[in-house]
């Protein structure tokens, strides 16, 4: 038994390791996701209904309501919301991934990740920047007037400048931001930047105008976490073929609703193990306080699934400060900490603070329940009530009660109860 | 014959100590505050001390 789920989770960890995810295209998401269809919300982390939605959330599905055109306006949005109208469910059922909120529906673009050692493809919307967005729950007419601008302009460029240069290569542009300080969550300021260094020129070259090619040069180049959304479809991408696994104890997803934690194993299928999310511990900027913070919610977590966000914040010292982590000399110890409850390193994607130990990769259910470390996860902090936004940012802890439902579950699928 | 081996708790209160603190790390800042060595190993019974999850644990090879 131990020896099928050690080399269980030796396979899980070689997919990992394998995955060659190249960022390809920006589609509608009604042409990337064939089963999306009107009145269909999907949403960040395991499945919920109006009903028990956050007021992030809540915020969010009524902006999206109105962007695509179901409703006139937020209250007769949030009616149909509340009478069933919509159908919800969640990104990850659909092969995609969403920050936050996580609002993905038909006609907003989303960025195509193709993982080319095992064929699968992820999705994921475009980064709004930071503040008032939709992501954050933001809804007020500069939010939608915004998201049109991404849909109708930023999109169709991003879609054809990817085309024309065959795609984007995501593990060695992730090794070198590693190296330039970003962890893929909390900070994306180098890959961001290489990203458009590798892009400008395809931009410039899919532009029908100039004015065009000048507001998206500038919204890529004014957000340092323009990357974040990249790397949450490229850690979908790369974990969806370690899925399914019999007899693996490796975590394949983690996710949060605002209202629900959610963790998947491979060795256990499609299930969704779930307790009460947490409350993030951070730094909140000027004229908000943790009063004002909504629960950990995002489909971000996939990062940190992947080995990056919190479990690679000793390449990220900066980021210890902002998110109230400590001092940035303490950052090396989440990374090491990590590192316990993990099947092995990554060797391409390492650590220059850490002599170049690789990230820590393959969260093993079994070590987070033995040794009491659950996975460190940096995260942005919503406020709590719909259509204001950003407030913060933080470090939170998965709940443990996750992985001792999901140990119990995965006890069951090996014949062990 | 006299046997010159000392009795080792003799030598256990006759000497300085050095400690090893397993567990509580309170113990340890203690005995740190006391000027007594001491070196914390953070160390917690597995899985929380539940012996459910601690004995599914044991047979599944963590």
């Amino acid at each position: 038994m131990m020896q099928k789920i050690e080399e269980a989770n030796q396979e899980a960890f070689r997919r990992m390791l394998a995955g060659d995810p190249v960022l390809v295209d920006v589609v509608p998401a009604a042409q990337a996701i064939p089963g999306l269809k009107d009145n269909m919300i999907l949403h960040a982390g395991p499945p919920i209904g109006w009903e028990r939605m956050c007021g992030p959330m809540r915020g969010a599905v009524a902006g999206i309501i109105v962007f695509e055109g179901w409703a006139p306006d937020l209250a007769a949005a949030e009616n149909l919301a509340a009478t069933g109208a919509i159908v919800f469910h969640p990104n990850h059922h659909f092969d995609a991934v969403g920050p936050m909120t996580g609002m993905t529906t038909k006609s907003q673009p989303v960025m195509v990740i193709e993982n080319r050692a095992f064929g699968n493809r992820a999705y994921c919307t475009i980064n709004e920047g930071l503040g008032k967005v939709m992501r954050f729950g933001g809804n007020d007419a500069e939010v939608l007037a915004r998201l049109r601008w991404i849909r109708d302009v930023l999109g169709p460029i991003m879609g054809a400048a990817l085309r024309d240069i065959g795609g984007i290569p995501l593990k060695s542009l992730i090794a070198r931001g590693l190296t330039m300080g970003d962890e893929m969550h909390q900070r994306n300021v180098a890959c961001s930047a290489l990203l458009l260094r590798a892009l400008a020129p395809a931009l410039a070259r899919a532009a029908q105008e100039k004015k065009a090619l000048a507001d998206t040069l500038a919204f890529i180049g004014g957000n340092d976490q323009f990357f974040l959304n990249v790397a949450m479809a490229m850690g979908k991408a790369i974990m969806d073929p370690v899925c399914n696994i019999a007899g693996s104890s490796v975590v394949t997803a983690m996710s949060r609703n605002g209202t629900d934690f959610g963790i998947r194993v491979s060795g256990t299928g499609d299930a969704w193990f779930t307790a009460p999310v947490e409350m993030p511990e951070g730094l909140y900027f000027p004229g908000f306080t943790a009063a004002d913070a909504n629960p950990d919610i995002g489909d971000s977590t996939i990062v940190e699934t992947i080995g990056l966000g919190g479990f690679a914040m000793a390449a990220a010292p900066a980021v210890a400060g902002f998110v109230g982590a400590g001092a940035a000399s303490e950052a090396a110890n989440f990374t090491k900490a990590m590192a316990e409850i993990t099947v092995g390193e990554n060797r391409e994607w390492t650590i220059p603070a850490l002599d170049y130990r690789g990230v820590p990769t393959g969260i093993d259910i079994r070590l987070v329940v033995e040794t009491g470390l659950a996975p460190t996860i940096n995260t942005g902090i919503a406020h709590k009530k719909p259509g204001v936004g950003q407030v913060g940012a933080g470090v939170v802890r998965a709940p443990m009660a996750c992985f001792e439902k999901a140990l119990v579950a995965f006890a069951k699928s090996v014949g062990v109860a | 014959m006299q046997d010159d081996r000392k009795d080792p708790i003799d030598s256990l209160l006759n000497t300085p100590l050095r400690v090893i603190n397993v567990g509580l790390e309170g113990f340890a800042r203690d005995l740190g505050q006391q000027g007594v060595g001491v070196v914390h190993v953070d160390w917690s019974p597995p899985a929380g001390g539940d012996p459910r999850l601690a004995d599914l644990l044991s047979r599944l090879g963590a």
